[in-house]
């Protein structure tokens, strides 16, 4: 019997981590169909943004509330998770409780430690659903969420709700089976939380308590293993890619714009052409200024847009969206997923991008959007995980204004203001210095 | 006030202590030119030697830039750059924050580094040496003041406490928005929005930010941009408040006071 459980155990695992791995390489291969871009340098500072912004959530604490509740979620998560390591070798030996033993009287206050994190996932679970649903929270409750979004945020916290219930009562029905002296069920001291509910199960034969507890360990490592291949295709994989993504966020100041050294080069070849590095001897093939499609843009806007979790805080600080815009830095975030995992379908079927006819400007990304936007980089300074929608928002409209001509008729009298007369307004550049002798 | 072009300390071989860079609300805009007036009093009464660069001033692209127009920004930069260059400057200070931002920010990967200080940096400075003494008991002491952070000073370049200490010295009461400092909330003229007309919408982005400042019950919303001080102005008319509530930059400020 044990060794049935503990091949398929094997099994399990081997399958669960090779999905995961194959879904994780393709993710991977997505964001690379990014445009290159070198963020290797000042190693120093990427990890003391990775240490702060990603393992310390710096700036969730900005909004109390949510960053407690959220800081008991992910504590439990990342630190239970070291349970796993145990559950994963007794499953994988055929073992029960393998570390109890070598750590004595430290292994009951770690899994006690365990009981007490879980207690708080499940309450802050809760919260969290309570905050969604309930009370609507207006950033949590907005029109992009509807459908998937909305469905994949519940599914989450239902899912880690159901995980740690597996996991105290497991450790209930054990505590129990230790007091029986059942075989196997190696005594411990009592653990913290569920050494108090034995109760719940007095009067049950050690046979059902062996049923329940072990039924509550498959279930719980087989959910364990169900959630790990549900991340990549949820906004929850932002557990992993916030990492990442702090890491190689923008150093530079947050007012700079990325110069465009194509188009620097291009102006001094007009001015100076003596001056101007020599074009290159093959012409390269066309590409776009600025972006039309997820590939025109930096891997790490696609990096960004993978790490979303649509907690909406850009978009609740965004001044266009705060009076009735249609801008949504978040849904930039979320369209540019959503174009970018099409696009990998895509490849997926062709075994390379065969044209859709379909892009992210227009066909996922309005017009009207990008042009709501007012560079305040609010949403840039929000974003707990680094992301920059404003990057995404740029480059797109430098698409529409220099690939398409595509501007507002008021720009273009201001381009030709500029042009003309050297400044936005129809005035004379005589009459610069005219407010001298006003 | 005898104000001196660059040009002309160039004939005689001198060179100023800083390069004032108007900007064109600056130079144009006549609710802007005030500013600009202002902080001309302030350089000339505390006797610093600048120089504007008059005709040979040119937008520095940033509307355009932000706007998805690179080409028409290097065209302008490579313009201003060659000028400033050509002169020599090292040294400007310019009393608008998207001015600054692309000094301090983007000139320089195009090849032009400068040092850059905004307005209200400057003033503080000036204060702290004890160039300019605020007159005790001057236009503002005892008044309500809230002050509106620019995204591309605050945000863009992490300057929120220089234009703070400056009103702190007239001795006020200084009131906060609720959003302020990183949580400031744009007036609604950046990314090129000051040239064309909102996207359809709820409200103005303008009348809501004037909204928050009114609700601190201040009197004078300081601002340190021409375009904030354009948006709030126009935000504060819309509610009917322009006979009791003014938008001041701090400049104006300052040269009330001195």
């Amino acid at each position: 019997m044990h060794l049935v459980q503990q091949i398929l155990f094997i099994i399990l695992a081997a399958a669960a981590i090779y999905i995961f791995a194959k879904k994780v390489r393709e993710m991977r291969r997505n964001i690379l169909l990014g445009r290159d871009e070198d963020l290797n340098d000042n190693k120093g500072q990427r990890w003391k943004n990775m240490i702060l912004l990603a393992l310390g959530q710096k700036k969730m604490f900005k909004r109390p509330v949510p960053a407690i509740l959220h800081l008991f979620v992910y504590a439990g998560f990342v630190i239970i998770n070291a349970e796993i390591l145990e559950i994963f070798l007794d499953g994988t030996l055929g073992m029960h409780r393998l570390f109890a033993p070598m750590l004595g009287g430290l292994y009951a206050f770690l899994i006690g430690f365990f009981e007490i994190l879980a207690a708080l996932v499940l309450i802050g679970c809760a919260i969290f659903l309570v905050r969604r649903n309930v009370l609507k929270v207006k950033r949590l409750n907005m029109k992009e969420l509807n459908g998937w979004p909305r469905e994949d945020a519940n599914l989450i916290l239902i899912t880690e709700i159901i995980l740690m219930a597996l996991f105290l009562t497991m450790n209930t029905a054990d505590q129990s089976l230790q007091k029986l002296g059942a075989e196997h069920y190696t005594p411990t001291c009592p653990f913290w939380i569920t050494s108090n509910f034995t109760g719940m199960f007095a009067g049950l034969s050690a046979g059902t308590l062996v049923a329940i507890e072990r039924s509550c360990w498959w279930l719980h490592i087989i959910g364990v293993f169900a959630f790990l291949n549900y991340l990549p295709y949820s906004k929850h994989f932002h557990i992993l890619l916030a990492f990442p993504n702090a890491y190689y966020s923008k150093l530079m100041p947050q007012g700079e714009v990325k110069n465009m050294p194509e188009i620097q080069n291009e102006v001094l070849y007009m001015m100076e052409p003596d001056k101007a590095p020599p074009a290159p001897a093959e012409p390269a093939e066309h590409k776009n200024f600025g972006a039309k499609d997820v590939t025109d843009l930096s891997w790490k806007n696609l990096l960004d847009a993978y790490s979303c979790t649509e907690c909406g805080r850009c978009t609740s600080v965004c001044p266009a969206n705060l009076t009735g815009k249609k801008l949504s830095p978040r849904k930039i975030m979320m369209d540019t997923r959503d174009r970018l995992e099409e696009v990998g379908k895509n490849i997926n079927a062709n075994k390379e991008f065969k044209p859709d006819g379909k892009q992210l400007i227009n066909d996922y990304i309005t017009v009207e959007e990008l042009r709501a936007c007012t560079t305040c980089q609010a949403c840039v300074e929000e974003c707990p995980v680094m992301i920059d929608p404003l990057s995404i928002i740029m480059q797109l409209r430098r698409s529409l204004v220099m690939d398409d001509s595509n501007a507002p008729q008021e720009w273009n009298l201001m381009f030709g203001n500029i042009e003309n007369n050297m400044a936005p307004w129809k005035f004379s550049p005589d009459d610069r210095d005219a407010w001298v002798n006003g | 006030m005898m104000i001196k072009n660059m040009s002309e300390y160039a004939a005689s071989g001198e060179m100023p202590e800083v390069l004032f860079w108007v900007g064109c609300a600056g130079s144009f805009d006549q609710r802007a030119q005030k500013i600009t007036r202002a902080f001309t009093q302030i350089l000339d009464k505390v006797g610093i030697k600048f120089a504007i660069l008059g005709k040979e001033e040119m937008c520095t692209g940033d509307p355009a830039r932000r706007a998805g127009n690179e080409f028409l920004f290097q065209m302008m930069a490579y313009n201003n750059i060659h000028t400033l260059n050509g002169y020599g400057i090292k040294k400007v200070v310019t009393i608008c924050p998207h001015c600054f931002n692309i000094f301090k920010n983007e000139y320089p990967a195009l090849g032009g580094n400068y040092e850059v200080m905004h307005h209200t940096t400057f003033l503080q400075q000036l204060i702290n040496d004890g160039r300019v003494k605020l007159k005790d008991g001057g236009a503002f002491k005892g008044k309500k003041i809230t002050y509106h952070d620019s995204c591309y000073l605050g945000r863009g370049n992490n300057i929120y406490e220089a234009p703070r200490e400056v009103l702190q010295a007239f001795d006020t009461e200084l009131i906060e928005m609720k959003r302020c400092r990183s949580n400031g909330m744009c007036c609604g003229a950046g990314g090129a929005q000051m040239f064309k007309e909102e996207e359809a919408g709820a409200t103005r982005i303008n009348f809501d930010r004037a909204e928050q400042a009114l609700e601190t019950g201040a009197t004078i919303i300081a601002a340190n941009c021409p375009f904030c001080t354009t948006m709030l102005t126009d935000g504060v008319k819309n509610k009917e408040k322009e006979d009791t509530v003014k938008v001041m930059d701090i400049a104006e400020m300052v040269a009330m006071s001195m």
